[in-house]
């Protein structure tokens, strides 16, 4: 029995399976409006008021599952009857309200925001109350709450909010489509749109790999994957499913350690340009700052190109912890050299829909690149990779990094930048925390283990950039 | 004459940077730029027998020891 994190997870993954299981049988048109009730048969609901509602909702993941809406340019998608409606308003008073003598809330609101009716209980005037929080801190019974909706809370752009009928609402002129939401709606309300059936449709028309290669290219944050198997078997499952070869994205992240280092030294100033969220938050919120934002390909991209340069006829899927990519891939840039973007988890469900249990497989192999590629992963990596890409090369440049971890701090960044109040020469810009492993697509959202992704770097069998692109003439 | 060396992860392992740094040398050192073309490709199919490489048409098992002797007896004679 695999084990996720959360029920929203597997039940996203159960919709997932049971779709490319169909897909693979070519029986989902036929069995499309029955899946549904596949997953949750019977009379007793388990998650909503009643099995009507939830095989509602899962009609909607399933249409996610196969695309989601065409007509939505985004990837990120709500779904508005999966929406709790959760109830925000910031601070008020709860019923652990005690009607105390002190109200120490009342001393400390500088707006005097608060009242106190017959029984002494205390009650906040929303026309007053600025949501400061300072009641909050000062009552001994921590009975004032700030309710807050968890989807607006993890986006830190206020790409996310309320629109009339109390659901909620992307702004898609701001999102970036890093996933946030997605992994925090506790309800599962907000899901990324899903390719499988193009890639599942890839693999078949390959005829085991005789009209075309199918190539997985795949990031290094899959050393935080799968950990009830070992990554070879990962890699050996890759195989089973179908994919010609597995190639590390890492290998592409060499590849751009070394350019982008160059870049650096001949203007000066660069943000980097490997994370897509970060790429689209810059275009869509701080476009006067493009100019600076390096021309290279992502990793992704850059390896793939190489591939269909010089392994055509070829088709190249992508597979990591980010949803963003999917939203890369559709980029006319990017179209070109990679034809499918899936995370992690859509890959655990195209194994289990093959009845594949990969802890049974051989351990085959994945090393294409250096340590230096493989810490891309997380944050700090990609600045420590350039830094070496300037000392390989003998560029003399005296590197100032800025590490940004999560949306958050790249916006404070090339907020400074704008205002010319940074003090560095190189912008690394990690919309997730972490880095890559704190992805959305991830199957565990556990403890982020950074020296997990150093150790793994270290495993790599080339140790410096040069050595691990010398081959690519 | 092309040659094709494997550099997908199972050969890579195997010493397949080793084997294109130790033909380019000898390619050099022969002065033969002009009749011989080294390429590189992403798995052979044949994992086994790395490091893999095809000459013309031919498949050869290589290893970064043999390469001299691998150029001087298949190589070398076709050109």
């Amino acid at each position: 029995m695999r084990k996720f994190d959360t029920k929203v997870q597997y039940l996203k993954y159960k919709v997932l399976r049971e779709v490319a299981r169909q897909a693979w049988n070519d029986t989902l048109l036929d069995n499309l409006l029955d899946i549904p009730k596949i997953i949750v048969p019977g009379k007793t609901p388990t998650m909503r008021c009643c099995v009507y509602k939830e095989r509602a909702i899962l009609s909607e993941r399933v249409k996610l599952a196969m695309g989601g809406d065409e007509s939505n340019s985004n990837v990120i998608e709500v779904i508005e009857t999966a929406c709790d409606e959760c109830p925000m308003g910031g601070y008020e008073v709860t019923n652990s309200c005690r009607g105390c003598l002190a109200h120490r809330c009342e001393d400390v609101c500088k707006r005097g925001a608060i009242t106190f009716d017959h029984q002494h209980v205390a009650h906040i005037d929303k026309s007053k109350c600025v949501n400061c929080g300072a009641c909050a801190k000062v009552c001994p019974y921590t009975a004032i709450v700030d309710r807050k909706r968890p989807c607006e809370n993890a986006c830190k752009i206020k790409a996310i909010h309320m629109n009339e009928d109390k659901a909620a609402a992307i702004d898609n002129d701001k999102c970036i489509a890093c996933g946030a939401c997605v992994y925090q709606c506790p309800f599962g309300a907000i899901s990324d749109k899903s390719f499988i059936l193009d890639v599942i449709d890839i693999i078949k028309k390959s005829d085991n790999n005789r009209n075309y290669k199918v190539f997985a290219v795949v990031a290094p944050a899959i050393s935080s994957q799968f950990t009830y198997a070992k990554l070879g078997q990962v890699i050996a499952g890759l195989k089973e499913l179908g994919f010609y070869t597995v190639i590390e994205a890492a290998l592409g992240a060499d590849m751009v350690a070394y350019s982008e280092s160059r870049e650096l030294a001949e203007k000066g100033f660069l943000t980097s340009s490997c994370c897509p969220a970060f790429v689209s938050y810059i275009e869509k919120s701080v476009p006067e700052l493009l100019p600076y934002v390096s021309h290279n390909l992502s990793p992704m991209g850059t390896i793939s190109k190489y591939i269909k340069e010089h392994d055509a006829p070829c088709k190249v899927v992508f597979i990591g912890p980010c949803t963003a990519k999917k939203a890369e891939v559709q980029r006319d840039s990017v179209k070109p050299y990679v034809d499918a973007a899936m995370t992690f988890e859509e890959l655990q469900a195209l194994f289990d829909s093959r009845d594949l249990d990969i802890t049974t497989l051989h351990e085959d192999v994945l090393d294409n690149a250096s340590y230096f590629g493989r810490i891309f992963a997380r944050s700090g990596g990609l600045s420590d990779a350039v830094a070496q890409g300037l000392k390989e090369q003998g560029i003399e440049f005296d590197l100032k990094p800025c590490a940004c971890d999560g949306i958050e701090a790249c916006r404070v960044a090339l907020l400074k930048k704008s205002k010319n109040l940074l003090d560095a020469n190189f912008i690394e810009g990690m919309a997730c925390t972490g880095g890559c492993i704190g992805g959305a697509g991830c199957l565990t959202h556990g403890e982020k283990n950074k020296a997990g992704v150093d150790k793994y770097g270290k495993e790599a069998y080339e140790k410096t950039i040069s050595d691990a692109i010398s081959v690519l003439e | 004459m092309k040659i094709t060396v494997c550099i997908g992860s199972s050969c890579h392992i195997k010493g397949s940077r080793q084997v294109v740094e130790r033909l380019k040398e000898i390619i050099a050192e022969k002065n033969l730029d002009d009749k011989v073309e080294l390429a590189g490709t992403f798995c052979m199919g044949k994992c086994q027998q790395g490091v893999c490489v095809t000459a013309g048409d031919k498949f050869y098992s290589v290893s970064p020891e043999s390469v001299d002797e691998f150029f001087k007896e298949n190589i070398l004679p076709e050109l």
